[in-house]
């Protein structure tokens, strides 16, 4: 299930565990394995073609000086030297950082207390499951639009309620604090559902004999929360928080429709940078070593997670 | 299960938790609401004087006129072009090399197994340079296959496919061996015809990815006529001109399709996110 680490963990851990094949018989194993090749074959054409060979050419790319597309020349460790010494670069990794910070912890918690309480039975459970649920389908640009105008500055929905309110307007958009807010606000609402299909997954393979076994004894609600579920819950707990760092890291589309990285720079984040190096200022040498350095920072971060998952899972 | 157990009996308390839950649940729904009755309302209901949360008046015309002003028509065919295909060679390629991942030993099959997986850790932002000069060395630019084509091999369906497959009894496999079956004969006749529920589970998925994909569609569908829906909502929104009823209009078409599929099939949506840890 927890993809983004299983591509970093070693055999054995979390479902990369060697598939247990019986070993046909000599005489067909030669046409079994031709047989898994084929199978294979469209699978890795397409991967070589449109992952892999970019892949490699960007990291190529990133030792090279390249103004536009075609030849470039050998420039070392240019790129990355000259990343270190960009404030640019250090905004983009700042606004990554609260832009994470923002919209992490608090899917993660909002979508544990929804799973938690809709975990019971509640009169229109499902239907109300399905009221959370329903913004993981809507497409980030279909998110902006509605946000950009329920935010409008001045024929906002917002805006009109504060004025109701007697409260005074706020610029959602154009001040650089709000701008943040305002993203954040997006992309958590898009990303709750997630965050509570996971923990309610992980609820129901919850044995609710241990709950009960609690409740004879006397715990209450809160200590059975406490003392048994969230203990329990720390595995999905570790691997949401990874992902979901991972899926703010590489949020774009939100960005680049709602605010645009702006105002000013006040939004732009580390893929909005690698985007504007490439495409606006057409420097693709240097927007790689971006890619370079983000990517690495993600592999760094899933395996950390499963080097603490694998030392706590060694202690119990 | 079946008898309403203490913790189930409603009390004040959980009724109160309950209205929480609810008002909740509407507020999530706010944003949806807001674009269908922006749409209808003439002039897009506008909060400049007052407030409101409905519409005195409902215009449907806002739906003619965002087909003859913009090429909505064409973006929404585009899109479907390019969800449709996506979906029959995901399914197609997934379900080809899971089976061969779960069900067969053969040299390097692990490592290249992870190797494609370490693939989900690289956004596409990073290597969308290579990636358009080998799209359009192949002279696909502009063309739906820019799109389907680069897609079309994810490492989380195969990913999904070897799990469901391996589930399957060796057994099963052996004995249409032992009776002379070849093994694509086998892959058709006993492996395809159970998995129909990954077959489910992986076309909803892809169907719901594949439409709401923007920024690749965006580097690699440059004519207005050849954008998908997204990719024409940006752009629309960019110029700064358009009303907003027309706006939230097209907005809402865009979402008509995956919020179908949604309300069609919550229950196996939602069971292959929690499957495949991706949204």
């Amino acid at each position: 299930m927890p993809l983004h680490e299983l591509a970093t963990a070693p055999p054995g851990v979390g479902g990369t565990e060697r598939v247990r094949t019986p070993a046909p018989r000599p005489r067909r194993a030669r046409s079994q394995a031709m047989a898994a090749w084929l199978f294979i074959a469209p699978s890795l054409v397409l991967f070589a073609v449109f992952a892999f060979a970019p892949i490699a050419i960007s990291v190529v790319l990133s030792f090279q000086d390249v103004a536009v597309f075609g030849g470039g020349r050998f420039a070392g460790l240019d790129n990355y030297g000259e990343l270190v010494t960009t404030p640019l670069f250090w905004t983009t990794v700042r606004n990554t950082l609260v832009f994470t910070l923002g919209t992490v912890p608090t899917s993660t918690a909002i979508g544990l207390l929804l799973a938690v309480l809709l975990n019971r039975r509640l009169p229109g459970r499902g239907l109300i499951r399905s009221l959370y649920f329903l913004p993981m389908v809507v497409s980030g640009v279909a998110v902006s639009l509605v946000m950009a105008w329920i935010f409008n500055a001045d024929n906002g929905i917002a805006n009109a309620a504060l004025a109701e309110l007697g409260l005074p307007r706020v610029g959602w958009l154009s001040s650089p604090d709000w701008a943040m807010i305002t993203l954040v606000l997006a992309v958590v609402w898009g990303r709750i559902g997630f965050c509570m299909v996971t923990y309610l997954a992980a609820l129901q393979n919850i044995n609710p004999a241990l709950i009960e076994a609690a409740e004879i004894d006397g715990a209450g609600p809160w200590n059975r929360f406490t003392r048994i579920v969230w203990p329990l819950l720390a595995p999905t707990t570790s691997l949401l928080v990874v992902l979901n760092v991972v899926f703010s890291i590489q949020a774009f589309d939100v960005i680049y429709v709602l605010t645009g990285g702006g105002p000013g720079f006040a939004t732009t984040v580390l893929v909005q940078y690698v985007f504007r190096a490439a495409f606006t200022d057409g420097r693709m040498g240097y927007a790689s070593a971006i890619g370079v350095v983000l990517v690495l920072a993600l592999l760094a971060l899933t395996l950390l997670r499963s080097r603490l998952v694998r030392r706590t899972g060694d202690v119990s | 299960m079946t008898t309403p157990s203490r913790r189930d009996r409603m009390t004040v308390g959980r009724w109160s938790i309950w209205v929480v839950l609810v008002l909740g649940g509407l507020v999530m729904l706010f944003p949806v609401y807001w674009v269908l009755v922006t749409a209808i309302s003439p002039g897009g209901l506008a909060q400049g004087s007052g407030f409101a949360l409905w519409p005195d008046r409902i215009d449907l015309g806002v739906f003619g006129r965002a087909f003859t002003d913009q090429p909505v028509g064409r973006w929404l065919a585009n899109s479907l072009v390019i969800a449709v295909a996506g979906v029959v060679l995901t399914v197609v390629v997934s379900l080809l090399a899971g089976y061969a991942f779960a069900k067969y030993r053969f040299r390097g099959r692990d490592a290249l197994f992870a190797l494609m997986l370490v693939t989900i850790m690289v956004p596409i932002h990073v290597i969308m340079v290579p990636e358009f000069v080998i799209v359009s060395r192949l002279g696909l630019v502009n063309s739906p296959w820019a799109v389907v084509l680069p897609t079309a091999a994810q490492a989380v369906t195969i990913f999904m496919a070897r799990q469901f497959l391996a589930g399957l009894p060796d057994e099963l496999l052996e004995a249409a061996r032992v009776d002379g079956a070849g093994e694509l004969r086998i892959f058709l006749r006993v492996v395809l015809p159970l998995s129909g529920p990954l077959i489910a589970v992986l076309t909803i998925l892809t169907f719901v990815w594949r439409w709401n994909d923007f920024v690749w569609p965006l580097v690699a569908l440059q004519t207005p006529n050849d954008y998908t829906i997204s990719v024409g909502l940006a752009a629309l929104n960019g110029t700064f001109s358009h009303p907003w009823d027309e706006m939230m209009a097209i907005t809402l078409l865009s979402m008509v399709p995956v919020v179908a599929v949604f309300l069609a099939f919550q229950k196996r949506f939602v069971r292959g996110i929690a499957e495949s840890g991706l949204k």
